[in-house]
């Protein structure tokens, strides 16, 4: 059984190391995931007053949720138009063990990046409270959204990547409006709140406020219970529709 | 087991190496056998020079050869080849085709698709001839010719131009089809056909340049199985 299990898991590491030297340089990648979070924080730290410390949340919060979830959504039309998803599935391969590849892929581009970001707010003269806190969120959270990149790509079984790149932007910019981002839960009204409880988001974006500023609307452990319970759903539900879908994209 | 698809799709980002090392992966193949499989196989397939470019800039035949790599590189008892050696130039076809005899001369099953009767005539130990996703027939390529006797067909070549139609009005030609500068007749016994056709080239000044009898190919069994289906 540990056997088999560690097998899944360097054929899912063949998987990532595919993945990279393919999808980490398409466009999409370096527009969604790195563009995109760049010039939104130019578009909110430009000419506002407020202190860096409040700033830098938002900023790993973007960087986090939209590295890990740019490279995931793109794979599966990317090589199901290459007819490459043929020969994946044809191979004495999982499915569980494909997308796991995948999350990884997603989940090694969010830890890299986000690490960088976390670099850039040291440089800036940043103090961060709890570095442990913060890089186990930032880990936690990164496996979380690059799960949910999965999730995203899993409907409609599309061969086109442009169009499960327009339908992950339609859902991934509301979130990053309703999470806490660019203002923090308790200024939110009460509804805006109950909107915020069902992003994943909100979660890591209230660890990484308790981290650098010391302060957290919910109780850490319900940020970290809520986003491993995130984490679970997504995997469970992508991989249940991809089984379900994947036989169209061929 | 492995798979070679009609259509090429290894990873074309992907260099020829990288390409080999990922299957060897997904096949579970250790890291030390793949990697002088990967070298061996490269080597065979004259892709060697190429190993380290991305499959992008690769002909058809490199892709194909490839793909066979590819399949070859987990060593499988079974191998499916769907199309190997359409649109390839002469050498990489033969080279494709004696690679697959020498596999399975060592005990690798390999299933051959292919619309190229020849191919499967030469390649294949026993035929399947699918009709409309349905097994017509299934023998080996000698078996499958002799069920069709009444196929029977003579190739002749006259010195002039020759009506094909005339050719039909002798007794014993069911189909008279013109193949380059030879007529192929379809006939139910030879011999008498080839007396008559002896007479009309004397009667009508014609001298007979070649004239051979033949067996029923491949194509024509294929055809009448699909007639009769």
């Amino acid at each position: 059984m540990e056997n088999n299990l560690w097998e899944k898991f360097k054929q899912s590491l063949a998987i990532v190391e595919k993945n990279i030297r393919i999808y980490y340089s398409k466009g999409p990648v370096i527009i969604f995931g790195l563009l995109m979070p760049f010039f939104l924080f130019l578009a909110f730290y430009i000419g506002r007053n407020t202190p860096i410390e409040e700033l830098i949340p938002g900023l790993l919060g973007m960087t986090a949720f939209f590295t890990a979830t740019s490279v995931g959504p793109a794979i599966v039309p990317w090589e199901a138009r290459a007819k490459t998803l043929e020969r994946l599935i044809s191979s004495p391969v999982s499915l569980r063990t494909i997308f796991m590849g995948d999350v990884l892929s997603s989940f090694v581009f969010g830890v890299l990046v986000s690490a960088l970001a976390v670099a850039a707010s040291l440089l800036f003269g940043v103090g961060i409270i709890n570095p442990l806190l913060l890089c186990f969120g930032l880990v936690l959270s990164t496996f979380c959204f690059a799960s949910f990149s999965i999730l995203l790509s899993a409907y409609p079984p599309t061969d086109n990547p442009a169009t499960i790149m327009m339908l992950s932007s339609m859902i991934k910019f509301p979130l990053i409006f309703i999470s806490g981002v660019f203002i923090p839960i308790e200024e939110l009204p009460v509804w805006g709140r109950a909107i915020s409880s069902i992003s994943p988001l909100t979660y890591f974006m209230d660890l990484a406020r308790y981290s650098i500023q010391g302060t957290s609307y919910y109780p850490i452990a319900v940020d970290i219970l809520a986003l491993i319970v995130f984490t679970v759903a997504f995997l469970f539900v992508a991989i249940k529709i991809h089984e379900h879908t994947i036989l169209k994209r061929l | 087991m492995g798979i070679v698809p009609e259509m090429a799709n290894a990873y074309v980002d992907l260099s020829a190496w990288n390409n080999l090392m990922l299957i060897g992966a997904l096949y579970g193949v250790p890291k030390k056998q793949r990697t002088e499989r990967a070298d061996n196989l490269l080597k065979k397939f004259e892709l060697q020079e190429r190993r380290n470019h991305v499959v992008k800039g690769f002909s058809k035949g490199m892709k194909q050869k490839l793909l066979l790599c590819m399949a070859l590189i987990s060593e499988p008892q079974i191998l499916f080849l769907d199309e190997p050696t359409s649109g390839l130039d002469v050498e990489s076809q033969r080279l494709i085709k004696d690679t697959i005899r020498a596999y399975n001369a060592n005990g690798t099953t390999v299933f051959l698709t292919t619309h190229n009767m020849e191919e499967a005539n030469q390649l294949c130990d026993r035929i399947a001839i699918i009709n409309h996703g349905k097994i017509a027939d299934i023998d080996s390529p000698e078996r499958l010719r002799l069920r069709s006797s009444g196929l029977q067909s003579i190739e002749v070549s006259f010195d002039k131009p020759v009506n094909t139609e005339e050719l039909l009005s002798i007794k014993g030609v069911e189909k008279a089809a013109k193949m380059g500068d030879k007529l192929k007749l379809y006939v139910d016994k030879t011999s008498p056909v080839i007396d008559a056709l002896v007479d009309y080239s004397r009667s009508n000044g014609l001298n007979i340049v070649t004239i051979n009898t033949l067996a029923p190919s491949l194509e024509d069994v294929f055809l009448k199985l699909v007639k009769e289906s």
